[in-house]
């Protein structure tokens, strides 16, 4: 595609260029994903025993909440939704060398304003109302990582440390909003203050595809977003600067790439995701603000990249699999009282199962994978 | 408060909780110092500190023994910092990523315990305060300094002692080595991968004793993510520090000074919304980390991976 790639590659002294101008990397064969999960779940059985659990039941409960009704089949897509565009958000951030951890502050400042803003305009057309709601998540969520952005350019300031602390930062002014400003004039009325605002209009609901399960048109937004982000990644400049940033800082300045401009742009995008992710949240599922509006979708999303070698389409089979292990385990708890909560176990187990298995094909370091150190 | 409201009551009160709550930051950013000048970033601490908030609180609710509940924290905080070298260490995994896991794994094993096996809030005794005899009598200071309990002491003591071990030891010369140039200190003799074990341990150790001063005097009790990030800050605390045991004191005081001041607006019903007050920590350690003002020397190795090259 002439003029679409315009990069300073002859300068990019360091980075192997063919290896970044190739697309996204293969999807590592199957087998050594199904070693992880395996291992995730073996490593996790021998904690359910230590608490005194068995763990047999407990896996055969999850699966069965899995594969179960054609309700939980389609619960388990309405989950890799948010799953989904998080983990893209994260890719793109990883990608480019910025470990944006703030997942879940993104999703809940997007969340929160998506229904500010419905709430607001609720006199406005169907379709207006959906697309001014999924943009108000999509700017919140870009100023929240924005922030993470600006400071890690104009101060240096390590981009984990403020995406967490922004995290709690984004809860507190939910909790105060939740219970105040922003509560349900009927909680207050019937005087149980249960911290949530009122519902949002029906006009603003993201259409169902398949009712009666809770299956919704955010799913086509997530796989939309999955096929540009590939697209923005791989074929265009800023993409490509963007992994360059990524791949070797060093070797980028003296290509005369302005890296924290771009480092600064990754954190910004990410948090846009993230903040879309809330705002379907919102407008396809809860259809209120509410606490626990996250759902730990924050943090799994940085295992379902992970997971998926940091590959936007392979980040849609991971999501899938990992919205099905969040089913499962809620069928799990019902059945056997089980704390769902195990997931964030497990997920831990897999982070690192999936980190070893990249370190033994030979992989160093994820989001660098693509420089090779040449004699300069 | 017998004494009255007195401008100076509160100034002691406020100085003297600052010194209590200094602790929790203390604990886990010490041991993080012993890590980063080994070259490595734990990005694990809050899950860790986490585990050992629930398991020094389930230990002492099953023996009723603050020792083996101090104990339990510091084995299970060990364990996972062992976890944390086998795969950044031995496998040379990308730190950050395994510092996420560490961090899942540590708060995921420790609610998922809490919400099979207690379910519910039981409050226990914590450690007594220790006072020390005659300097807990001074006027003023005695109540500042000298009226804590040991893990505050210990805290306080820790602090010269690292910086010793740290600064002064054969072994501290080969954790600072490891950490700025660990190819030079491998061709040196130093086993790069037994220093950067040994300090994942300590930073383990002391990452879990924070979480049990959490539960055990704080708290008195678990609840689940009540680690609030604590550990994140920790790990701002020795950016904030420059690597150095004098930064991270300084930081650790200015937060729990920023704390206890703001418990104590609380109680004076300074009108202020309580959720935006909680709000002061998270907001100070991003502003202390946009000034310049104790930028000390980053471990030149710190992330990086070392493998070593058979010759």
């Amino acid at each position: 595609m002439p003029g679409i790639v315009q990069m300073p590659d002859k300068k990019l002294v360091g980075i192997n260029v063919d290896r970044l101008k190739a697309s996204g990397g293969k999807i590592k064969s199957s087998a050594a994903l199904l070693i992880a999960i395996v291992g995730a779940f073996v490593a996790g059985s021998i904690v359910l025993l230590i608490i005194g659990q068995n763990p047999l039941i407990a896996y055969k409960e999850l699966i069965l909440g899995i594969v179960g009704t054609s309700y939980s089949r389609a619960d388990t897509l309405v989950k890799a939704t948010p799953l989904l565009i998080v983990a893209i958000a994260i890719i793109i951030s990883f990608r480019s060398d910025m470990i944006n951890i703030g997942g879940p502050g993104q999703m809940i400042i997007g969340a929160g304003f998506t229904t500010f803003v419905v709430l607001q305009l609720n006199y406005l057309p169907s379709v207006v109302l959906i697309t001014l709601g999924l943009l108000a998540g999509l700017v919140a969520g870009a100023i929240w990582g924005g922030i993470a952005g600006f400071l890690h350019a104009r101060f240096e300031v390590n981009e984990i440390l403020s995406t967490t602390m922004l995290n709690y930062v984004a809860i507190q002014i939910m909790n105060y909003l939740l219970r105040g400003p922003m509560i349900d004039p009927v909680q207050i009325e019937q005087g149980t203050r249960i911290a949530q605002s009122p519902p949002i209009p029906v006009e603003s609901y993201l259409p169902r595809l398949m009712p009666p399960t809770r299956l919704h048109g955010g799913l086509i937004i997530a796989l939309v977003i999955t096929v540009l982000a590939y697209f923005f990644l791989w074929r265009t400049t800023i993409g490509f600067r963007m992994r360059a940033v990524g791949a070797g800082k060093r070797a980028c300045k003296f290509a005369g790439i302005n890296v924290a401009v771009y480092s600064a742009l990754a954190l910004t995008i990410s948090g846009a995701l993230c903040g879309l992710a809330g705002a379907i949240e919102i407008l396809g599922v809860h259809h209120r603000m509410m606490d626990g509006i996250e759902g730990g979708y924050g943090f799994s999303g940085i295992v379902v990249a992970l997971f998926a070698d940091l590959n936007p389409f392979g980040a849609i089979v991971s999501s899938v699999l990992f919205g099905g292990l969040l089913v499962g385990a809620n069928a799990m708890q019902r059945a056997v009282q089980i704390p769902s909560t195990m997931v964030e176990m497990l997920n831990g187990f897999v982070l690192l199962f999936v980190l070893a298995r990249s370190v033994l094909v030979g992989r160093k370091k994820i989001p660098t994978s693509e420089v090779t150190l040449e004699e300069t | 408060m017998s004494d009255g409201l007195t401008l100076f009551n509160v100034l002691t009160f406020i100085l003297a909780s600052g010194i209590s709550l200094s602790a929790p930051y203390l604990y886990p950013a010490i041991g993080e110092v012993f890590v980063e000048r080994s070259g490595i970033f734990n990005l694990g601490i809050d899950g860790i500190m986490l585990l050992g908030a629930f398991a020094s609180y389930y230990m002492v609710l099953q023996t009723e023994s603050i020792p083996l509940g101090i104990l339990s924290a510091i084995l299970c905080g060990m364990l996972l910092g062992a976890l944390m070298a086998l795969f950044t260490v031995t496998l040379g995994g990308s730190q950050g990523i395994a510092g996420i896991g560490i961090l899942m794994l540590g708060s995921g094993i420790a609610n998922l315990f809490f919400k099979v096996r207690l379910g519910e809030y039981v409050f226990i005794s914590g450690p007594k305060p220790l006072s020390i005899p005659l300097l807990s009598e001074l006027p003023f200071f005695g109540k500042v300094f000298f009226q804590h309990n040991a893990l505050v002491y210990g805290a306080f003591l820790l602090l010269p002692v690292s910086w010793y071990i740290i600064n002064k030891t054969p072994i501290g010369l080969s954790l600072r080595a490891v950490g700025e140039n660990p190819e030079a200190a491998d061709s040196l003799g130093i086993n790069v991968a037994r220093i950067r074990y040994l300090a994942l341990l300590v930073g383990g150790a002391l990452a879990g004793l924070g979480g049990a001063y959490l539960s055990l005097v704080m708290v008195k009790s678990f609840q689940e993510g009540m680690t609030n990030g604590i550990g994140f800050i920790a790990l701002a605390l020795v950016y904030f520090g420059g690597w150095r045991l004098q930064g991270v004191l300084a930081g650790a005081f200015l937060f729990s000074l920023v704390n206890s001041a703001q418990v104590w607006m609380q109680l004076l019903d300074v009108n202020i919304p309580s959720d935006l007050a909680v709000m002061l920590p998270y907001l100070l350690t991003i502003i202390v980390l946009t000034l310049p003002l104790i930028r000390g020397h980053k471990p030149s190795a710190l992330g990086e991976p070392f493998k070593r090259e058979e010759h």
